[in-house]
């Protein structure tokens, strides 16, 4: 018989104590390879929104932190609003004389280009709204280049793709500027699909519901992104809710603006109400009875009372220097920030989640020592039972370091199986749970998806249990044989 | 011609709680010659355990010479006299000292594990055999009769080929039909073997049978050969 045979006889011949054991340790072999597998998939959640598919978040002056979370993980309260101005200073003179034209603003807007606007090159600006609610979720005002420009992915060259439908359209004859497409949370959550209607709240999930509603065009695929918990509507739709429109103190809404964006005044929280609570045009009145506005019927806001919460800015991939350049331009004006998103997540991700993952390691490290611990209470206490059999092994020519290496050899063998268990059971659970978390995360994990740290746990379990092993074995080593024989 | 167990001037003491130290055994001279057997009888408590666990090599004598087959073994380091014990002596005890936790033929195999038997793994079905128990190979020692259990403890003894089996009152503790049926076993295999036998016993009827019993004195230090032959 060989020494591992003996040891496995003498692990099932106690096999409850043995048992026990060794579960004890599975359990806490499994809550660190839980603790490694979570961690890997909030490491792989972050990298993937790190990789949002624009290089500067732009932003009223604050924290960038918070400006990145309300932007990029629509988490958090947006700090304030930017004039649209600050919008057009990323335009060409052409595109911004397009939009004095068409809504209505300062003409002096159309005579020159935007400061930032030779930097973009290549590279796009988007505009978000924010500030409602589609029960628990965001509810993002922004424009058609956000589906058509935006990329995700590792590598950040995947397009939205949608499970169902299309992307938002500025206008369309069918809907007019209330169209929306949902993430796929949104979508599962709130179990809504093409062609339903919602009716987004004001300022929080609980607030009061806007007579305006968007109807959904597109459910987008699962992209593990932020953007799985929004509802995206048309920007203009959003800007005619009620409420959305920029307080103005003259009726004229044309009134010359100045070119000078930081010279305005400091702007609301939010976009604050009209004069009037009506939607710009929501219903009208005909023959004492309301019907929806058409689409003709509807008055776009004027650049003064346009306002957006955040701006996705892709300067010109070309050049690298441009994105510095135009945050430095950016930050040492007084009304505007840019953040750089990807900064901005790994110093969250060291800050917070580093520290929680080495405080749930250490944790989980004590629960893997408690349980080495069980594994020398277990076998010290049977020394007592097993001396009589020691001394027998010795009669029979085992020498003192063999009938050691059994007890080592044994504690090995509760390591072993504790941390094969411990790793299974960890690894069914997320297997269990894969679903949910891709639905929550988006990332993919299944049984075999391992972390690399999980390559430690047997060694580290392993010379734990050795440890463990000493004192029993040496109790071994020291057993008379001459007494316990005659015993 | 060299005999299989040569012991002379042997002397073995242990300290007292009380304090000081008491000799029980002073033994001057014994022999055994190869295949034979040899009882040896004395008064419960009488040290005759402790020659078997010297010549065994489990205890180290005072002074005095232990030669077993040509081997001194009092100059062997502990694990030469492991090495050694392994090699050449079995050993019975009167409370059979089966491992609960393996069965009748893991036991018979532990017996080779340590021993010279590992290159013939048959061997221990064969010496199931031979005791009579090879329909009781897979049985835990807890299943097995007490005289079952013995026989069990004769075949991992007989198990490493030792020259020498030393029998520690191995009929004690079984029934007077199977301790019959015990001895004859014994007695039989080493002849077959061709091994040396020391039996210690208290039982003068066991002790009948054999060709040459050895009594230890009332202080324990001396033979008293008995020829029956």
């Amino acid at each position: 018989m060989s020494l591992i045979q003996i040891a496995w006889r003498n692990f099932c011949h106690r096999s409850l104590s043995s048992i026990l054991t060794t579960l004890s340790l599975a359990l806490g072999v499994g809550l660190v390879v839980l603790v490694l597998s979570i961690y890997g998939v909030i490491s792989e959640a972050f990298t993937r929104n790190a990789s949002v598919g624009y290089n500067l978040v732009v932003g009223p002056k604050g924290s960038p932190l918070q400006l990145t979370l309300n932007s990029v993980f629509y988490l958090s309260q947006p700090i304030e609003n930017l004039p649209y101005t600050e919008y057009m200073e990323f335009m060409t003179q052409d595109q911004r004389k397009a939009v004095v034209d068409r809504f209505g603003g300062d003409p002096s807007l159309a005579e020159r280009g935007g400061r930032y606007a030779p930097y973009l090159g290549d590279g796009f600006v988007i505009p978000l709204a924010l500030g409602d609610y589609f029960g628990e979720f965001r509810v993002v005002g922004t424009t058609p280049d956000f589906f058509e420009k935006l990329r995700h992915g590792p590598n950040v060259d995947q397009p939205f793709t949608f499970s169902a439908g299309r992307a938002l359209e500025e206008f369309s004859p069918e809907h007019s500027y209330f169209e929306a497409v949902v993430g796929s949370r949104v979508a599962n959550q709130m179990n809504v699909g093409i062609g339903d209607k919602f009716y987004p709240t004001h300022g929080d999930p609980s607030g009061h519901g806007h007579e305006l509603g968007f109807t959904i065009v597109g459910v987008m695929d699962p992209t593990g992104t932020p953007n799985d918990r929004a509802a995206f509507v048309n920007l203009e739709g959003f800007y005619l809710m009620d409420g959305h429109a920029k307080p103005i103190e003259s009726e004229e809404s044309d009134e010359p603006e100045s070119d000078e964006p930081e010279s305005d005044e400091p702007e609301s929280d939010e976009p604050e109400s009209d004069d009037s609570d009506d939607d710009a045009g929501a219903n009208v009145e005909e023959d004492g009875e309301k019907r929806e506005a058409r689409p003709e019927e509807y008055r776009l806001l004027s650049i003064l009372q346009r306002e957006v919460t955040a701006l996705l800015v892709q300067t010109d991939p070309n050049n690298l220097f441009f994105g510095p350049a135009v945050q430095n331009a950016i930050n040492e004006g007084i009304r505007s920030q840019a953040a750089a998103p990807v900064g901005e997540i790994t110093k969250l991700m060291d800050l917070i989640v580093g520290p929680l993952r080495n405080a749930l390691l250490v944790i989980t490290l004590i629960t893997c020592f408690v349980a080495a611990v069980g594994i020398l209470v277990a076998i010290y206490n049977s020394m007592n039972d097993r001396r009589r059999d020691i001394a027998v092994m010795r009669a029979l020519g085992a020498r003192r370091s063999t009938v050691t290496a059994i007890i080592v050899l044994e504690s090995m063998l509760v390591a072993i199986i504790g941390a094969v268990l411990g790793w299974i059971l960890a690894h069914a659970a997320i297997a269990a749970c894969s679903s949910r978390i891709e639905d929550q995360t988006g990332v993919q994990v299944g049984f075999f998806s391992t972390s690399s740290n999980e390559i430690w746990i047997l060694p580290l379990v392993l010379a734990l249990a050795l440890i463990a092993a000493l004192l029993p074995a040496w109790s071994a080593y020291r057993t008379d044989v001459g007494s316990n024989l005659s015993a | 011609m060299t005999p299989m167990l040569q012991i002379t001037d042997l002397v073995k003491s242990f300290p007292q709680p009380e304090g000081g130290i008491l000799t029980v055994l002073d033994v001057p001279k014994l022999e055994i010659e190869a295949g034979e057997q040899v009882a040896l009888i004395g008064q419960s408590g009488g040290g005759k355990t402790t020659l078997l666990h010297l010549i065994a090599g489990l205890l180290v004598p005072d002074r005095g010479s232990i030669r077993i087959n040509g081997t001194e073994l009092t100059r062997l380091s502990e694990q030469g006299r492991d090495r050694f014990r392994a090699g050449a002596i079995g050993y019975v005890f009167q409370t059979f000292n089966l491992l609960p936790a393996f069965t009748a033929i893991e036991n018979v195999r532990l017996g080779m594990t340590f021993g010279n038997g590992m290159q013939e793994p048959e061997r221990a079905s064969e010496l199931l055999l031979r005791v009579g128990l090879a329909d009781r190979e897979r049985y835990r020692p807890s299943q097995l009769s007490v005289g079952q259990q013995q026989r069990v403890a004769i075949a991992r003894a007989m198990a490493g080929k030792p020259k020498l089996l030393l029998a520690d009152e191995p009929t004690a503790n079984v029934d007077p039909g199977s301790a019959e049926t015990v001895l004859n076993l014994i007695r039989h295999t080493c002849r077959e073997e061709h091994v040396a036998l020391l039996m210690v016993t208290h039982d003068m009827h066991v002790a009948s049978k054999f060709d040459r019993v050895e009594e230890l004195d009332e202080m324990n230090r001396a033979f008293t050969s008995i020829d029956h032959s």
